[in-house]
C-alpha cells in the first residue's frame, strides 16, 4: 500500500463506473438473461375512468408463445394494495391501490391485464386480443373543479375528491406571528397564483424489472433507486417473508425521483413469475413509461405576501393544491409537504400559514420528481420576491437582500423551526452578480426598452436554499413518514490490503463509486484504485435507505466517514499492540501508523494483515478490521445559491433565448468538484426545461396527449445555454465533512431564474405572469393580448382557493 | 416498442421493388431511411404485412447534372445533400432547409425521397421541393411517370404515389446564382416545424426579378405563397417592399391547431417568418 500523493478529497477525478456506463458494457436490468425467461406485457385503459363491465383473454390465451392471461380479478385475491408510506394526517383519505385494475379504472395507462408469454413480441401481440369492455365514468381532472361543491368523484366511496387537508401556521407551532394578524397590519399586499404544470421525470432507462422465483427465495432485478425500501415494501403488500426476498439494483440508468417508487409492474412481475415457476421479465416502452410512470409537480399555488413599504417583509400565506392523481403511491401525499418548510426560503419571515390540500383526479399518480416539494416552493416564493419588489418599486434582488439571514445571524431558527446551520448569501450573490455582469445587462435593458427593440432582455434572480440531507429520523417520525433517514456503511479490509465499501445508498448515475472511494482513500490514505464499492443488492447491502432527496452523501457519506473512523481506531491499537508502543504514541498519516518521535512504523496494510491472520492480537480483539456505521443526522442540510438568468425574448415571435445563465452555489465541502458539475448542469437543464419545455398534457377525455419523446419535449445540449458556475464555500455543521448535497440544487434554483427572466423582459409591455412552460405562443399572447391574461395584483378573496379555505377545514 | 410481425424483403433492383409492392398490394411499406417508418412500427401505428427495404438500391442514391435540373436519386441521405456540391450551387434553398432536418444521426439515414413521400406536413423538405418547381419521377408496373410538387402532396401523410409505385428520382430545376433561406421555428432543436419558410429569389441591380416561397405546416401540404411572390416581384429589395408582400404569407392557408400554436399564432408566425426568410435571403 502506498500513499496518495494527493488529497483525494476536492479532487476532479473523472468517473471510474463512466466507462462501461456509456459503453452498455454492463448489467442493466433488460439485458439480463435467463434460461426458459418469459416476458409480461401490460395491457394498460385507454379510458381514464370507467367500470370494467368485463374481459374476454380467451382469444389472446390461444395466441402463439403466450403461457397465460390474467386479468385484475385473476390477482385480486394475492396482489394487495401498493403502500403508501407517508399518510400525512391522521384521517388522510387513501383508496386500495391495486397493481391491475380489478372493476374500475382510474386513470388512462392504468394496467388492466397482463400476458406472459415465451417472447417479448408474442406477449406484445397477444395484447391486441384481449377485449375489454368499459363503462364510462365522469373524468375529473381539473383541481379546482374536484374540489367544488358537487364535483363528480374519482373515487365516489370517499365521498370527496380531497385526500387530506395539512396545515402549518407559525402562530399555531410557536415558531412565528399569526399570518392573519401580519395581512390585517400590512402596508402592502401582493397575492398571487401560480401553476406548477405536471412533469414527467423522463429518465433515460425504461424501468425493467427481472423476476427469478427459483432456489425457493425470490430474486428481483429492477430499474429502482430504492432497492431496500422495496424488498421491504414487497414483503409488507405480498406477505412474502422479507428474508426470502432479495432485490438488486443492477446498474440504473437515471431516476430523478422517478424510481422512487414501488411500481405496479414490480409486483405483477412477482406474481407471475411465483405463479408460473420461471423468470419473467417486463420492460417498458417509452410511451408506456410516460403513461404509467409516476409524474411529479402538478400544483395551484395561490400566495399572499405582505410587507412594509420599506420592503420588509411581514407574513406569508401559502394555499396550495397538490394533484395526487389517482392514488397515493409511495410519498404521493408527502411531496407538497417537503415544500411546506421552504417557502419561507432564506428570508426571515416573522408570520407564515401554509395549507396544502392534496386533491385526486383521473390521472397517473404524482410522486417523487427531482426536489419533490422543494422547487415548487422556490418558484413561487422567488415569483413572488419580483412582483413585491414591482409592488414596491425596489430592485428585486436590493429587496431579497433587505430580507434575508444575514452571514452573521447563523445558524437560525426560521418561521418553520427549522435551524439553517450555516450559509453566507451575500457572498453568493456578490459574485454571481459580478460573474454576471448584473450593472451592465441592466444598462442592456434599459437601452432596448428606449430603442422599442423587438428583442427586449430580461434579467431573472433566484436566491434559494433547499432543505436536504433526508433526514434526521426522529423529524420523519414526527412528520409521519413510514421510514427513518438515516444510512449505513461497511468497510470491508481485505487481506491484501483492497477495500470493499458497501454503502446502503443506491446510485443511479450520480458516480457515488468515485465519490465514495474518494471518501475512503481520503480517510484510510489507500490508492483510489485500491477501493471497490458495493451497492444496490441487499444480499450484500443488506441494510439502507436508498438514494434521493440529496442525501446520499450528507448522511451516506458521513457514515462512510464513521465506518471507517471505526477501522481506524482499531488498526492504531493493533498497531500499536504490533509496535511495542502506547496507543497514545501512535500516529497516522497516508496510511501510516509511526511511533511519534521515532523512526518505527507499519502500514495499515501491514496492520490489517495481522488482523486478519489473528496470530498476534491484544487480550480480547476480534479478528479482522472490518467496521460498519449507521448515521442519523441531527440536523438536515441547507445548500443555498444565487442563479441569475439573462434572456431574451422575441416579442415577434414569442421565442425565449437564454443569453447567458450564471450560478454560484454553496453546497459547502465537495469532494469531487467534477461530479458537482455534472449534477449541476444535469438540474438546471431540468430547471430551465420546466420553465420553457416540459408539460404533461391531457385532454378532456384524460388522455396523456404528451404521450412520446416527440410531443413532450427535452431539450438538447443545442437548447441549453453555457452555464457559467461558480461557487462559495460554507461548511455544513451538521456532519464531519461539511457537505450539504448538490443533486438537486440546480433543478431547484434555476425554473424561477428563467422564468422571472422572461417577465422581466416583457413587463413594460404589460405582461406579470405567464404560465409554464412559457411556451412561444404563451408569450406571444400574453405580449400581445397583455393585460387581460395578466393575474391580479390585488388580494383575491372569492374563488378557486379562497373557497376551499371555508369548506376545507384548513382555517 | 416492439412492432407487430411482417415479411421483410430488400430487393436489388428498382424492378424487384415494384414487383414486390404490386405483389403486396395495400399492406405493404416501403423503407427508405426509416427515420419515420421505424419509430411507426415500433408504436405500432403501422401493422404492414411486408416492409421493402431499399438499402440495395444504390442506383437511387447521388445527384446528377441533367442540363437545366438535377436529378437527385430519392435515396440520398440528407447528409448528402447538405454536401453535395451541384445541390450548394445550384439548389442552395434545398441544401439550407436540409441542414435543419433533425439531428446528425438522422440526416445520416434519413434520405430525400423518403422525406417527400412521407409528406409530413411539419417535415422541412416538401416546401423547399414544392417552391423549386421540382417533379417526382415514379416507376410503377406501368413504366415511368413525372408528377410536379403542386401536385404530388395531396393531404397530411399522403401524397399521389399508388401502392405498387416508387419514387426513384426528384427533377430539380437549378436556381443557378439565387439566394435562398429556410426560416424555421421550433421549440427544441431536434422538433419538427412549427412553422417554416422556403425562399428563393433572384435580385438584379437591387430589383427582386423572380421570389419563390413556400410554407411548412400552414396546412395538411406544403403551400406556395404565391401572394407573396407576386408582391415581391419587381419590387426593390428593401425592408418595406420585403415586409409589404410578407404580410400576405397567410393568404390561402389553412394552419391547423396543436399543443404547440393555434391556427392564429401559426398564420402570425409565417408572416413573421416570411419577412425573416426573405430578408436573409436577399442579404445573403
Amino acid at each position: 500500500m502506498t500513499a496518495t500523493a494527493e488529497p483525494e478529497i476536492g479532487r476532479a477525478r473523472l468517473r471510474k463506473e463512466d466507462a462501461r456506463l456509456i459503453t452498455g458494457d454492463t448489467r442493466w436490468t433488460d439485458n439480463i438473461q435467463m434460461a426458459g425467461m418469459l416476458h409480461m406485457a401490460v395491457l394498460r385503459s385507454p379510458m381514464a375512468h370507467a367500470k370494467i363491465t368485463g374481459i374476454d383473454v380467451t382469444a389472446a390465451a390461444a395466441m402463439p408463445g403466450v403461457l397465460l392471461v390474467l386479468t385484475g380479478e385473476d390477482v385480486a385475491a394475492e396482489q394487495g394494495s401498493l403502500p403508501c408510506a407517508w399518510p400525512i394526517t391522521e384521517d388522510m383519505l387513501a383508496p386500495p391501490a391495486p397493481s391491475l385494475a380489478v372493476d374500475e379504472v382510474n386513470f388512462a395507462g392504468e394496467g388492466v391485464a397482463v400476458v406472459i408469454a415465451r417472447s417479448d413480441y408474442e406477449a406484445h401481440d397477444a395484447l391486441a386480443a384481449i377485449d375489454v369492455e368499459y363503462d364510462e365514468l365522469p373524468v375529473v381532472l381539473d383541481m379546482e373543479a374536484a374540489v367544488a361543491d358537487g364535483a363528480d368523484l374519482v373515487h365516489p366511496d370517499l365521498g370527496t375528491n380531497k385526500s387530506a387537508t395539512w396545515v402549518f401556521d407559525s402562530a399555531e407551532a410557536g415558531t412565528g406571528a399569526d399570518v392573519d394578524q401580519a395581512i390585517a397590519d400590512a402596508e402592502v399586499t401582493v397575492t398571487r397564483t401560480f401553476r406548477q404544470q405536471r412533469l414527467i421525470p423522463a429518465f433515460m432507462e425504461p424501468r425493467s424489472v427481472v423476476v427469478d422465483p427459483g432456489g425457493g427465495s425470490i430474486t428481483m432485478w429492477s430499474a429502482t433507486q430504492v432497492p431496500h425500501i422495496l424488498r421491504w415494501m414487497l414483503a409488507a403488500v405480498l406477505g412474502i417473508p422479507e428474508h426470502k426476498v432479495r432485490v438488486i439494483a443492477p446498474d440504473v440508468g437515471g431516476g430523478f425521483g422517478g424510481k422512487l417508487q414501488v411500481t405496479p409492474e414490480e409486483v405483477l412481475t412477482l406474481l407471475v413469475a411465483r405463479r408460473l415457476g420461471k423468470p419473467v421479465k417486463w420492460t417498458e416502452s417509452r410511451t408506456e413509461s410516460m403513461l404509467s410512470a409516476h409524474h411529479g409537480r402538478d400544483q395551484i399555488q395561490q400566495l399572499t405576501v405582505t410587507a412594509r413599504r420599506d420592503g420588509t417583509v411581514t407574513g406569508l400565506k401559502v394555499d396550495l393544491l397538490a394533484d395526487m392523481g389517482a392514488y397515493l403511491r409511495l410519498v404521493t401525499p408527502g411531496v407538497p409537504i417537503l415544500g411546506a418548510f421552504m417557502f419561507n426560503a432564506i428570508y426571515k419571515f416573522p408570520a407564515y400559514r401554509f395549507t396544502c390540500v392534496n386533491v385526486f383526479t383521473n390521472k397517473v399518480p404524482t410522486d417523487a420528481y427531482r426536489g419533490a416539494g422543494r422547487p415548487e416552493a422556490t418558484f413561487a416564493i422567488e415569483r413572488l420576491m419580483d412582483e413585491l419588489a414591482v409592488e414596491l418599486g425596489m430592485e428585486p434582488m436590493e429587496l431579497r437582500r433587505k430580507n434575508w439571514i444575514k452571514h452573521e445571524e447563523f445558524p437560525f431558527t426560521t418561521v418553520c423551526g427549522l435551524t439553517y446551520d450555516s450559509g453566507n448569501y451575500e457572498a453568493a450573490t456578490d459574485r454571481a452578480m459580478e460573474l454576471f455582469g448584473y450593472d451592465e445587462l441592466r444598462q442592456e435593458q434599459a437601452r432596448r426598452r428606449e430603442s422599442g427593440d423587438p428583442v427586449q432582455l430580461g434579467i431573472g434572480i433566484s436566491t434559494f436554499t433547499e432543505m436536504c440531507g433526508l433526514a434526521p429520523s426522529r423529524v420523519l417520525g414526527s412528520l409521519r413518514y413510514g421510514a427513518g433517514g438515516w444510512e449505513h456503511a461497511a468497510i470491508r479490509m481485505l487481506p491484501t490490503g483492497k477495500v470493499e465499501l458497501i454503502t446502503g445508498t443506491s446510485p443511479h448515475g450520480q458516480g457515488h463509486e468515485t465519490a465514495w472511494s474518494q471518501i475512503v482513500a481520503d480517510r484510510l490514505g489507500v490508492p483510489f484504485e485500491d477501493v471497490e464499492v458495493l451497492h444496490g443488492d441487499t444480499q450484500s447491502s443488506h441494510k439502507g435507505m436508498d438514494s434521493y432527496g440529496s442525501r446520499s452523501l450528507a448522511v451516506g457519506g458521513t457514515a462512510i466517514v464513521l465506518a471507517a473512523d471505526k477501522v481506524l481506531a482499531k488498526a492504531r491499537t493493533l498497531a500499536a499492540h504490533l509496535m511495542e508502543c502506547s496507543e497514545s504514541d501512535v500516529e497516522f498519516a497516508s496510511g501510516q501508523f509511526s511511533v511519534r518521535g521515532t523512526g518505527t512504523s507499519t502500514a495499515l496494510g501491514d496492520v490489517v494483515l495481522a488482523a486478519h491472520v489473528a496470530h498476534n492480537l491484544p487480550d480480547g480483539m476480534e479478528p479482522g478490521m472490518d467496521a460498519e456505521c449507521t448515521f442519523d443526522p441531527t440536523n438536515f442540510s441547507f445548500p443555498h445559491g444565487t442563479h441569475l438568468c439573462a434572456t431574451e425574448v422575441d416579442t415577434e415571435t414569442g421565442a425565449v433565448k437564454i443569453r447567458s445563465y450564471v450560478c454560484v452555489d454553496d453546497i459547502g465541502e465537495v469532494v469531487n468538484p467534477l461530479i458537482v458539475e455534472g449534477q449541476v448542469h444535469g438540474g438546471l437543464a431540468q430547471g430551465i426545461a420546466q420553465a420553457l419545455f416540459e408539460e404533461a398534457v391531457h385532454d378532456e377525455s384524460g388522455t396523456l396527449t404528451t404521450a412520446t419523446l416527440a410531443d413532450y419535449l427535452l431539450p438538447s445540449a443545442a437548447d441549453l445555454p453555457h452555464f457559467t458556475t461558480d461557487r462559495t464555500v460554507t461548511p455544513a455543521d451538521s456532519n464531519p465533512l461539511g457537505v450539504k448535497g448538490v443533486g438537486e440544487a440546480g433543478t431547484i434554483a434555476s425554473t424561477p431564474a428563467v422564468v422571472n427572466a422572461v417577465i422581466d423582459a416583457v413587463r413594460h409591455l404589460g405582461v406579470d405572469d405567464v404560465e409554464m412552460p412559457c411556451t412561444p405562443m404563451r408569450v406571444w399572447k400574453a405580449v400581445h393580448q397583455g393585460k387581460e391574461r395578466g393575474v391580479p395584483t390585488t388580494p383575491v378573496a372569492a374563488g378557486g382557493l379562497g373557497s376551499i379555505d371555508a369548506q376545507g377545514g384548513a382555517e | 416498442m416492439i412492432p407487430a410481425e411482417f415479411d421483410y424483403v430488400a430487393p436489388a433492383t428498382v424492378e424487384e421493388v415494384v414487383r414486390a409492392l404490386t405483389e403486396a398490394g395495400e399492406d405493404a411499406k416501403v423503407m427508405a431511411g426509416g427515420q419515420s417508418l421505424i419509430p411507426v412500427l415500433r408504436m405500432r401505428l403501422a401493422a404492414p404485412n411486408v416492409v421493402v427495404d431499399l438499402s440495395n438500391l444504390s442506383e437511387l442514391t447521388g445527384v446528377r447534372d441533367d442540363g437545366d435540373s438535377l436529378l437527385i436519386g430519392a435515396m440520398t441521405t440528407h447528409y448528402e445533400v447538405q454536401r453535395d456540391h451541384l445541390v450548394r450551387d445550384h439548389a442552395r434553398l434545398l441544401a439550407v432547409a436540409t441542414d435543419t432536418v433533425a439531428d446528425p444521426q438522422v440526416r445520416h439515414r434519413g434520405t430525400f425521397g423518403g422525406a417527400l413521400v412521407h409528406a409530413d406536413p411539419a417535415g422541412d423538405l416538401p416546401a423547399p421541393a414544392l417552391a423549386m418547381d421540382a417533379t417526382m419521377v415514379i416507376v410503377g408496373p406501368g413504366g415511368r411517370r413525372e408528377v410536379p410538387a403542386r401536385e404530388f402532396f395531396v393531404d397530411y401523410f399522403t401524397t399521389v404515389l399508388e401502392p405498387d409505385e416508387l419514387l426513384v428520382d426528384v427533377r430539380v430545376p437549378k436556381l443557378t446564382g439565387w439566394s435562398a433561406h429556410y426560416e424555421k421555428f421550433n421549440r427544441v432543436a431536434q422538433a419538427w416545424s412549427i412553422v417554416a419558410v422556403a425562399a428563393a429569389v433572384r435580385v438584379t441591380d437591387g430589383t427582386i426579378a423572380e421570389a419563390r416561397v413556400a410554407l411548412t405546416n400552414m396546412g395538411p401540404t406544403p403551400v406556395r405563397a404565391t401572394g407573396v411572390e407576386e408582391a415581391l416581384v419587381g419590387q426593390p429589395a428593401t425592408a418595406e417592399s420585403i415586409n409589404a408582400a410578407a404580410a400576405r404569407a397567410a393568404e390561402g392557408t389553412n394552419p391547423t391547431t396543436d399543443g404547440n400554436a393555434d391556427a392564429e399564432f401559426r398564420s402570425h408566425l409565417a408572416r413573421v417568418l416570411t419577412g425573416r426568410a426573405l430578408t436573409a435571403a436577399v442579404g445573403a
